[in-house]
C-alpha cells in the first residue's frame, strides 16, 4: 500500500503542507476563502528542533493503537487506510492519548482526524506530497 | 559616520486580500525581509534586504506576493544613471571594490541575437528528426590529419584521448564552494544520465562525487586547490584554467568562513584560511610553460585523457589560441564576457573581457588559417543561453558549449546576482546548511536533464530544417548563418554574410 | 473445528472475537450476552444523553458484524461453566460446549447499602445502554439531580445530562473530583469547568442515609433530589469465573496471555486483573482500549496463535464540555515532577530513574501520545532528552536514526 514518507533530509519546514492540508479537506476550491483569517486544522504538522524539521502525519500503521483504543469502534482500517468515521466519533481523544506519533488531533468541531491520505476529497492523492517544493514527503510504496 | 541611505531597489507588493498569512515567505527568506507583527495580526517587509531571488513569490501558496522594482529613482539623467549614482554612494560610503556575481548584465551587444540559422527549401530537402536518425554526438580532441595504414594496409584506429558527448554541452566550471554540494550533485547526476560531462571548477571534488568521474572534467587552476593523484584519475578529461570570462586577468578569492567542513576537506586546505586563486599561474609565463604543464598533466594520467585549456576571451584570443593549440592541448575553451561568477568585482566584470561571439569566429578561423585546426577542439561558453545559441555557435566553429548560468536556472537560480552573499535561497550559491537543503539532487538533476532533452530536441529540430542530420557536418558551416544589423566589420570578424545576400 | 465460547458481549469481546478470526476463520464462536443489545460502546451512555450519538451510532461494530465473523449470539445469562466436560451451561437455554473460553464479564456497579435506598424510587445506574434509557425517560427539565459519586461514571453522567435537567448536584466522599486520576490541583481545575456549566459539588461528603427524595448527608446537611443516581464504583464480575475454578482478587487473575489458573479459560477486559507495567504488579485496568487489547490477545492465544502483553498501564482521555484531560502511568512523589501552569490547563510531568514515569495534561492534551509511549515504552532519557520532553511532545525526542525509521518506514 502506498503511504506518505516523509524524509527530513529534504524537508525545508516552510509548512506548506499544513496549509495544503487544510485546504484540502476544506471542501473549497478557493485557498484564500478556505484559510484566511482562520484556525487551521491540518492533518499533518511539522515538528522542528535543533536545526531540524519534518513533517509528521498518520503512519498508517500496520497494527494502529487507535483502532484498538478507539472507545466509540469509529475508527478502522479499509483496504490499509485507517480511517476515521467522523459521524461515530464523540471526541474523546483517547486516540490522540495512544497514538505514538502524535498524528491525531482534534478538528474544528472536536471530533478527531488525521491523515487519510486525500483519497475521499477532490484532491483525491495526498495534498501534502504535491505541494511539497523540495519532495521532502512523498506518497510512494516501501 | 552614518551611510547614506539608499533607497531600497526592490517593494515587496503583498496583497491582503489574499495573503492567509500562513508566513511561508518568512520562513524562507535568508534576508529576513518578511515576518509577522502578532500585535496588528500582519506580515510586515522589510525591503532594504530583499535582493529580489523571488524565492516568497515562488513559494507564497495563494500567490499573494510580488517584487516590483521601485519607483522611487533620482532625477533622471542619461549620464548619470541611477545605478551609476547609487554605486558612487556605495564606494563613498564603505571605500570598498563592488561586489557582483554572475554574468555582465550591461546593455552590450549580444551577437547570437543579431544572427539567424538558414533553412532548407524546395531543392535541398529538410529532414524530419522525429523519422530521420539525427547524430548530436561529439568527440572532443585532437583529430587526425589524414587517413592512416599500418604495414599491412589496414586502418590505424587510434586516436589521441577523446572526450565523448551524447550532445555538444557541457555543464562548465562551478567549485564545490561557489556552489553547494547539492548543486554539484544534481549537476554530476544529471551529467551522467545525459551522457554528458560536468566540470569541477577549481574546488576540489568531494570524495562523494568520484564515482561520477566519467561524466567529470577536473580543473586544474591557479590555486591548485584539491588536485591530487585521485582527482585527476578519477575524471574523464582535465582543464586547465587560465581565466574565466566574468573576471578576465584577476584571480578568485573564496573567503575563510567559507572554508569550512567538506569544503576545506575538498580544497585541501585548513579551515577559515582564505582560498586564493592567484591571477597568473606562478608557473606560466610562456606557451612553453603552458606545455609544460599540459604534459604533466598528461603524464601523471598515462595520455589517456584529454586535457583542456580554458582561457577568457580577450583582445588577442586568436593569437593565444594559436599558442594554446601548439601546446600540446586537446581542447581550447573559451570563456566570453558574459560568462557568470560566484563573486567579481562589478568593474571587471561589466568592462573586461570581449563577445564570445566574435572570439570563437575569430579563433577558429585562426586555426584554420594556420591549418592547425585539427590539433584541437574548441568549446565556447559565456552565456549559452538556449538551443538556438548553441546551432549557432556550432556553425561559428565551435566543437561543443559550456552552460553554466543555463544550469543554475534549472536548479531553481532566479538570477538575484547575489551569490557573494553566501545567503542564497535557492540552495545554490551557499554553505548553510539549511539552505543547501534546500535544493533535493533529485530535483535538482531531473530539472538539469528535462532541460537537455529539450535542448536536444531543438537541436535537432534545427539542424533538420538545414538538412544536416549530423551536428558534424554542422561545425564551421558558417553559410548557415546570417547576420541582421551588423557592421561590415563584425559580418566580416564572424565570417557571414548579412541576411539577404 | 474449534469451538469457542466468549461469556459477555463487550468490548473485550469484540477484541476476543477479532483475535480468534485473525488466526482462524473456520472455528465456531459463541457469545452469550446478558445484554439484549447489538454490542455497543459502553462508555458513549453519556453522549448518548447528551445527545452526541444515538442507538446506531454507537454499535461498537457495524450491524453485520457477528454475521461476518460467524458469530452465534446467544442472548441469556450463563449459570455455571462446568471445566471437567468444557460445557458453559444457561439459565435455561442449554449447554455450549467449548475447546477454549473467555470471560469478559466486564464489571457492575457497587451500590453501598445506604440506609433508605429501597424507598427511593427514582434511582439508577449508569453503566449500561438499558441504565441510560431508563434515567433518559425520568428526565425532566425541572429534575433535581443527585449523583453520588464524583468518578468518570458520575462526571460523565453529570455532562452527559447537564443541559436537560433542573439541578445536579454531585456528591463523593473522596476530597476531589476524578480522584483515581487526578491530584488535588488538577481536579480542581476539573471541577472548576463542571461548575461553570452548572453542576454543583459536595466534596468530602456523602449521602449516609435516603428518606424517599431526601438525601442526609454525613455532614448533617440535606439534599433534596427527584433523581438519584449511584455511581459510587464498580466491581469486577468474577463470581462466574471464580466458580469455574479461576483464582480471583479484586479481578480474576490471568497471566500476560490472558490466559487464567483454570485450564483452557482466558479473561478479558474490566472483568480481568492482568498485568500493570507501570506498577509491575496485576491490577484490574477498566479502560476500554485495555479491554479490546487484551480480548485481542485471549483470543489469539485461544485460536493457537501467539500473543502476549507486557506493556499495559492506566491511561484516561476525558473530557467535560470540551475541556480536555489526558493522563497515563503512575505518579510517583518521590521523582521529578515537571510542571507548567497557564490560564488554559495543567501540564504535570512526572519522571523517576531517568523515564517519564506519568503525566497530568489539561487543556492542551495535543500529541499526548507521544508521551504516553515514552510512558509504556520505559524510554530512558538522557538530561537533555529529558529538556526536550518537557517543552513539548514531540518526535524530536527520539534519536535521528529511529525517528528516521518510524517515519520513513512501514509501522
Amino acid at each position: 500500500m502506498k503511504r506518505v514518507f516523509v524524509n527530513e533530509e529534504w524537508c525545508l519546514g516552510c509548512h506548506l503542507c499544513e496549509y495544503n492540508c487544510a485546504y484540502a479537506n476544506s471542501g473549497l476550491s478557493d485557498m484564500v476563502k478556505a484559510l484566511k483569517g482562520k484556525d487551521i486544522f491540518p492533518r499533518i504538522h511539522i515538528e522542528e528542533s535543533e536545526g531540524i524539521t519534518y513533517a509528521v502525519s498518520c503512519r498508517h500503521c500496520k497494527d494502529p493503537l487507535c483502532v484498538k483504543s478507539c472507545i466509540a469502534g469509529a475508527i478502522s482500517i479499509e483496504d490499509g487506510t485507517v480511517k476515521i468515521d467522523k459521524t461515530k466519533c464523540v471526541g474523546c481523544l483517547t486516540c490522540v492519548l495512544v497514538c505514538p506519533y502524535g498524528a491525531v488531533a482534534a478538528g474544528p468541531e472536536g471530533a478527531a482526524q488525521k491523515c487519510e491520505l486525500c483519497l475521499a476529497n477532490s484532491c483525491g492523492s495526498p495534498a501534502c506530497v504535491k505541494g511539497c517544493p523540495n519532495n521532502a514527503i512523498v506518497y510512494e510504496e516501501r | 559616520m552614518i551611510d547614506h541611505f539608499i533607497y531600497p531597489e526592490f517593494e515587496v507588493v503583498r496583497n491582503d486580500n489574499r495573503c492567509i498569512q500562513c508566513r511561508v515567505c518568512e520562513r524562507q527568506c535568508a534576508n529576513e525581509v518578511h515576518s509577522f507583527d502578532p500585535d496588528r495580526g500582519i506580515m510586515l517587509s522589510d525591503e532594504t534586504k530583499c535582493v529580489n531571488c523571488q524565492r516568497c513569490v515562488s513559494l507564497c501558496p495563494t500567490r499573494a506576493l510580488k517584487i516590483v522594482k521601485s519607483d522611487c529613482r533620482l532625477r533622471e539623467n542619461a549620464n548619470w544613471a541611477d545605478d551609476t549614482i547609487k554605486e558612487v554612494y556605495k564606494q563613498a560610503n564603505s571605500g570598498g571594490v563592488l561586489l557582483s556575481s554572475m554574468g555582465n548584465p550591461k546593455p552590450l551587444p549580444v551577437y547570437w541575437d543579431k544572427i539567424l540559422i538558414n533553412a532548407s527549401q524546395v531543392t535541398n530537402p529538410p529532414i524530419d528528426p522525429l523519422r530521420e536518425p539525427m547524430e548530436t554526438k561529439v568527440f572532443l580532441g585532437k583529430k587526425p590529419e589524414k587517413i592512416k595504414r599500418n604495414e599491412d594496409g589496414e586502418l590505424v584506429t587510434e586516436t589521441s584521448p577523446q572526450l565523448e558527448l551524447s550532445m555538444p554541452v557541457m555543464f562548465s566550471a562551478m567549485s564545490y564552494g561557489s556552489i553547494s554540494y547539492n548543486a554539484h550533485a544534481s549537476l554530476a547526476r544529471a551529467a551522467t544520465e545525459l551522457g554528458i560531462c560536468y566540470n569541477t571548477g577549481e574546488g576540489g571534488l568531494h570524495e562523494d562525487f568520484y564515482v561520477y568521474g566519467p561524466n567529470t572534467v577536473v580543473q586544474v587552476a591557479s590555486g591548485r586547490f584539491g588536485v591530487h593523484k585521485d582527482y585527476l584519475e578519477a575524471a574523464a578529461a582535465i582543464e586547465i584554467k587560465m581565466g574565466q570570462g566574468a573576471k578576465p586577468g584577476i584571480g578568485g578569492h573564496l573567503p575563510g568562513a567559507k572554508i569550512v567542513g567538506d569544503v576545506s576537506k575538498t580544497r585541501m586546505i585548513p579551515e577559515g584560511s582564505d582560498a586564493i586563486s592567484p591571477a597568473p599561474h606562478h608557473d606560466i609565463y610562456s606557451i612553453e610553460d603552458l606545455r609544460q604543464l599540459v604534459f604533466s598533466l598528461k603524464e601523471a594520467t598515462e595520455y589517456k585523457k584529454p586535457v583542456i585549456v580554458k582561457v577568457a576571451a580577450v583582445h588577442n584570443i586568436a593569437a593565444i589560441a594559436s599558442g594554446i593549440a601548439r601546446s600540446g592541448a586537446d581542447i581550447i575553451a573559451i570563456d566570453g564576457f558574459r560568462g557568470g561568477t560566484g563573486a567579481a568585482p562589478t568593474r571587471i566584470r561589466d568592462n573586461v573581457g570581449i563577445p564570445i561571439e566574435l572570439a570563437l569566429a575569430s579563433v577558429d578561423q585562426r586555426l584554420r588559417d594556420e591549418g592547425i585546426r585539427n590539433n584541437v577542439s574548441l568549446v565556447v561558453g559565456g552565456s549559452v543561453r538556449s538551443a538556438a545559441d548553441v546551432v549557432k555557435a556550432v556553425a561559428l566553429g565551435a566543437d561543443a558549449v559550456y552552460v553554466a548560468t543555463a544550469a543554475l536556472l534549472a536548479m531553481g537560480c532566479h538570477l538575484c546576482r547575489t551569490c557573494q552573499s553566501g545567503k542564497c535561497n535557492w540552495g545554490i550559491a551557499t554553505q548553510r546548511p539549511e539552505l543547501v537543503k534546500r535544493l533535493n539532487p533529485d530535483i535538482g538533476s531531473r530539472r538539469l536533464v528535462n532541460l537537455m532533452d529539450a535542448w536536444r530536441h531543438e537541436i535537432k529540430e534545427l539542424m533538420g530544417g538545414m538538412g544536416i542530420n549530423s551536428i558534424e557536418s554542422l561545425r564551421g558551416n558558417r553559410l548557415m548563418l546570417r547576420g541582421v544589423g551588423l557592421t561590415d566589420k563584425e559580418l566580416e570578424i564572424l565570417g557571414i554574410s548579412h541576411a539577404g545576400e | 473445528m474449534a469451538e469457542y465460547v466468549i461469556i459477555g458481549n463487550g468490548t473485550a469481546a469484540v477484541g476476543c472475537i477479532e483475535g480468534i478470526r485473525s488466526i482462524d476463520s473456520e472455528g465456531a464462536i459463541t457469545v452469550i450476552s446478558s445484554e439484549e443489545h447489538h454490542v455497543y460502546s459502553r462508555p458513549l451512555i453519556s453522549y448518548l444523553l447528551e445527545g452526541k450519538t444515538d442507538l446506531e451510532r454507537m454499535k461498537y461494530r457495524p450491524a453485520d458484524f457477528y454475521e461476518k465473523n460467524k458469530v452465534n449470539v446467544v442472548y441469556g445469562k450463563a449459570a455455571k461453566i462446568d471445566t471437567k466436560k468444557q460445557v458453559a451451561v444457561l439459565e435455561g437455554k442449554g449447554k455450549f460446549g467449548y475447546d477454549k473460553l473467555c470471560m469478559c464479564t466486564g464489571s457492575s456497579p457497587f451500590v453501598p447499602p445506604f440506609e433508605g435506598l429501597d424507598k427511593v424510587k427514582a434511582k439508577y445506574s449508569f453503566m449500561t445502554l438499558d441504565d441510560a434509557l431508563a434515567l433518559e425517560k425520568a428526565l425532566t427539565d425541572k429534575s433535581r439531580v443527585l449523583i453520588v459519586g464524583a468518578g468518570l461514571i458520575g462526571l460523565k453522567c453529570a455532562e452527559g445530562i447537564a443541559e436537560r435537567v433542573g439541578s445536579i448536584t454531585v456528591c463523593d466522599l473522596a476530597d476531589r473530583v476524578l480522584s483515581s486520576i487526578l491530584d488535588a490541583e488538577c481536579a480542581a481545575y476539573m471541577q472548576k469547568e463542571l461548575e461553570s456549566h452548572g453542576v454543583s459539588f459536595m466534596l468530602g461528603d456523602t449521602a449516609v442515609k435516603f428518606d424517599k427524595n431526601k438525601a442526609y448527608m454525613k455532614s448533617g446537611s440535606e439534599v433534596e433530589f427527584d433523581i438519584l443516581v449511584l455511581a459510587v464504583g464498580v466491581r469486577a464480575e468474577t463470581e462466574l469465573a471464580k466458580q469455574a475454578g479461576c483464582d480471583a482478587n479484586r479481578g480474576i487473575i490471568i497471566d500476560t496471555k490472558m490466559q487464567t489458573t483454570s485450564a483452557n479459560i482466558y479473561a478479558a477486559g474490566d472483568c480481568a486483573e492482568g498485568y500493570d507495567s507501570s506498577i509491575g504488579a496485576n491490577r484490574v485496568l477498566a479502560i476500554l482500549p485495555n479491554a479490546y487489547m487484551q480480548g485481542r490477545c485471549a483470543g489469539i492465544n485461544m485460536a493457537g496463535g501467539s500473543s502476549e502483553m507486557t506493556d499495559s498501564i492506566p491511561m484516561n482521555s476525558i473530557g467535560f464540555f470540551g475541556l480536555h484531560c489526558a493522563t497515563a502511568g503512575a505518579y510517583p512523589e518521590d521523582g521529578e515532577i515537571y510542571e507548567e501552569r497557564t490560564d488554559k490547563g495543567i501540564k504535570r510531568l512526572y519522571f523517576k530513574d531517568s523515564k517519564l514515569a506519568g503525566y497530568m495534561l489539561i487543556g492542551d492534551v495535543n500529541r499526548a501520545g507521544i508521551y504516553t509511549s515514552l510512558v509504556r515504552e520505559k524510554t530512558v532519557l538522557d538530561e537533555e532528552e529529558t529538556e526536550k520532553v518537557k517543552k513539548m511532545p514531540s518526535l524530536a525526542i527520539f534519536s535521528n536514526d529511529k525517528r528516521k525509521t518510524k517515519l520513513g518506514g512501514v509501522v
